[in-house]
This record gives structure tokens, C-alpha cells and sequence, in this order.
């Protein structure tokens, strides 16, 4: 985390993809021990690595890492099962459906960020698809919208930002 | 979307960079203090006799006890700022806090041995009150809202709770200013009104911050 802090894109990717499969295991306790089912497991694991990402600056670096993870994590489940148990989902009619068609989704997908997705002002959608669904570099994706590196930059960050924003205020 | 996507899109967003969290803070104070220190010289001023009352203990006694309050609400408010809250920094808060309460009592006690009782009510009641209740929070709103928008930049737990000290920290700082420009110095009349009025700035800063603070 240090490194990545200092810039180095290749030891953020290998932390954090080391400590997905960590979330996933927390996520997936906390929501078990919540009694609401592991279906929403993968938002729980994405919002919680948009806080720890965009938070990265309140881990003190004199401090060990794993702690200041783990009361993100908490905090971003706790979120999320308050906002979930708000939510009253599957009205009786759609159990035919859900009976008639299994979830056949990839288990690494997360459908409420989908969704947050189209929230999003139509140019921050575009460029943050572009980098995440459709998995292009900044300068590729610069190069296809016609705008300066600089400006796809600002409008990822400004994007995952409202993606966090949206996912707390989401009822 | 899928998780190793989005992973893609952090560390492609590493490149824009953060900054730290005790640099945006410090600027932050650094900020609410100018701020509301140019609102007080433009709109309110010192008062008349401020070269003689700069000798006398009480007047200095307020000044004292704001900075003191200032520096410990501010502290604390930092150190909940991180998730995983800075138990050092909490620590020197809290005594900082004590400490400040403590001033306040203290002036109380040493005034009543002072002062007959029958000035007691004169004293308390002062002239000043309703100034007091409203010149505070205003000269302490800048500050405020310097201070949560730089709050924002933290990730508390307890955003309820980092909002009261948030607006007790800029309600000290309101009423350090405000005490250039008060006539009444008795510690009973400070620790009836300042407080009521910092303690309204503290309540304004839990109910803001249970709102904007949250993330």
C-alpha cells in the first residue's frame, strides 16, 4: 500500500487483488450472520473496494494495514445491510420467475454498481465503462472520445466518486 | 460489472492522487481561523478599551479558555477522522478537553469567592447575552463550514459524533474572536453564554455532520 500510495500501479493491482478474495470472505460471513442470503456478497466486496480506494489517504502509514481494511470493510457492510434491509425486494410474483429462471450471472458480478452505472452523467458513464466493462487504458480510452488524458483522469475519479456517493445514499 | 473490472478502474485512478489526510486538515484550520478571524475585523472589531483590558485577568481568562477548547475539540476531531481512529491524538484530546472544562470551572469558583453574591445575578446576566448567542455562530460559520468541507476528505465511523466536535472546534474559534469584541469578561457571564452559544455550534455540527459526513 505504500508503494501504491507513492504511484506504483502494479503493487495497488497485487494489493488489491489480494485482499479481494479476503472482502469476499468477510462479506460473505457478515451477510450469512446477517441471515440475508450471499447474492448481494459481490456489492458488498465492490463498494467496499471504491471506499478503501478512494479513502486510501486515512490509513495512517506509521499503522499496520489490515486493521484500517477491516474497519472499512465492517463499515461498508454495515452500510450496506442497513440500506438492504430498507429495501423490500421480490414482491410474490416473482418467485415463478426466479424458480423458472436460475441465476445463471457470474459470481464475481455485482449488479447494484450496473445500476449505479446509469446514474451516472451520460460522459462519466461512457469513460468509466470503457475502463471497467470494456477494460481500456486511460490513453485508449482518450483516444476513442477525443479528450485529453487529463480530462478522462478527472472524469474516472469524479465518476467512481459519484458511484460510492450514489451506493450510500441509495435506498 | 465484474470485481476484477472495477479493480482495473482503481488502479488506473491510482494516477490521480490524494491528498494526504493531516495536510488538508491542518490547511483546513489553518483556513477557519483566517476566515472567521477577517469576518470578525471587517464586521464586529475589538472593542473600545481593548489596550486596557488586555491587563486585566479576566478578559485574557477568555482567550484562554477558547483556545484551549479550540485546540482539544480540534484535536479530536482529527483523530476521528481516520476509520481506525488515532488513539494517541484522542487521548491528548480528551485531556485537552478536560483541561478546558476545567479553566471554565475554575474561573466560576475563583469569581464567586470574588465577587459578593449579591453581584452574582448582575454579573451573570452581563449586557451582552443576546450578542453573545448570536454573534458567536456567526463569526464561527465560516469556520464551520471550512472545517466539515475538509472533514469531508476523512472517512469517520461515527460521523455524528466527529460533527459535534467539528462544530465545537469552529464555535471556539467563533467565540475566541467574539471575545475581543465582549465588555462582559466575568467568568459567571462566559461560562452561562459562551458555552450556550458553542454548545448550539457543537449541536448544529452533529446534525450536519450525521448528513454530509456519512460515506
Amino acid at each position: 500500500m505504500r508503494a501504491a500510495l507513492d504511484g506504483d500501479a502494479a503493487a495497488y493491482r497485487r494489493l488489491l487483488d489480494a485482499l479481494t478474495p479476503v472482502l469476499r470472505a468477510g462479506a460473505m460471513r457478515g451477510l450469512t450472520r446477517a441471515g440475508v442470503g450471499t447474492a448481494d456478497m459481490e456489492d458488498v466486496v465492490q463498494e467496499t473496494l471504491l471506499a478503501l480506494h478512494l479513502k486510501r489517504h486515512t490509513w495512517d502509514r506509521t499503522q499496520p494495514l489490515m486493521p484500517w481494511v477491516v474497519t472499512v470493510a465492517r463499515h461498508k457492510l454495515v452500510d450496506g445491510l442497513r440500506r438492504r434491509g430498507r429495501r423490500i425486494e421480490l414482491p410474490v410474483a416473482d418467485f415463478e420467475e426466479i424458480l423458472a429462471a436460475p441465476d445463471e450471472r457470474d459470481p464475481t458480478e455485482a449488479r447494484d454498481v450496473d445500476r449505479l452505472l446509469g446514474r451516472l452523467a451520460p460522459r462519466q458513464r461512457d469513460i468509466v465503462r470503457s475502463i471497467t466493462v470494456e477494460d481500456r487504458s486511460i490513453a485508449a480510452t482518450a483516444d476513442r472520445l477525443g479528450m485529453s488524458e487529463g480530462a478522462v483522469r478527472v472524469a474516472l475519479h469524479r465518476g467512481l466518486k459519484a458511484l460510492a456517493a450514489f451506493s450510500g445514499s441509495m435506498t | 460489472m465484474k470485481t476484477e473490472d472495477l479493480i482495473g478502474a482503481l488502479v488506473a485512478d491510482n494516477a490521480t492522487r490524494t491528498e494526504p489526510l493531516g495536510a488538508t486538515m491542518a490547511a483546513a484550520a489553518a483556513i477557519a481561523a483566517l476566515a472567521s478571524g477577517l469576518s470578525f475585523w471587517l464586521f464586529l472589531g475589538p472593542r473600545p478599551d481593548v489596550a486596557a483590558a488586555i491587563a486585566t485577568p479576566r478578559f485574557v481568562m477568555k482567550f484562554v479558555e477558547c483556545a484551549a477548547l479550540g485546540l482539544a475539540a480540534g484535536l479530536t476531531a482529527q483523530a476521528t477522522l481516520r476509520p481506525v481512529a488515532d488513539r494517541h491524538l484522542a487521548r491528548i484530546g480528551r485531556i485537552g478537553l478536560v483541561t478546558a472544562v476545567a479553566l471554565v470551572v475554575i474561573g466560576v469558583i475563583v469569581e464567586g469567592i470574588l465577587v459578593p453574591p449579591a453581584d452574582w445575578r448582575s454579573r451573570l446576566v452581563g449586557t451582552n447575552w443576546f450578542h453573545c448567542l448570536t454573534l458567536v455562530p456567526l463569526l464561527a460559520a465560516p469556520a464551520f463550514v471550512v472545517l466539515m468541507a475538509a472533514a469531508r476528505h476523512g472517512a469517520s465511523t461515527m460521523p455524528g459524533r466527529t460533527g459535534a466536535v467539528v462544530g465545537l472546534t469552529a464555535g471556539a474559534i467563533g467565540a475566541f474572536f467574539y471575545a475581543a469584541n465582549c465588555t462582559d469578561d466575568s467568568p459567571l457571564f462566559v461560562a452561562t453564554w459562551y458555552t450556550l452559544a458553542i454548545a448550539a455550534t457543537g449541536l448544529l455540527g452533529a446534525l450536519i455532520g450525521r448528513r454530509v459526513l456519512g460515506w
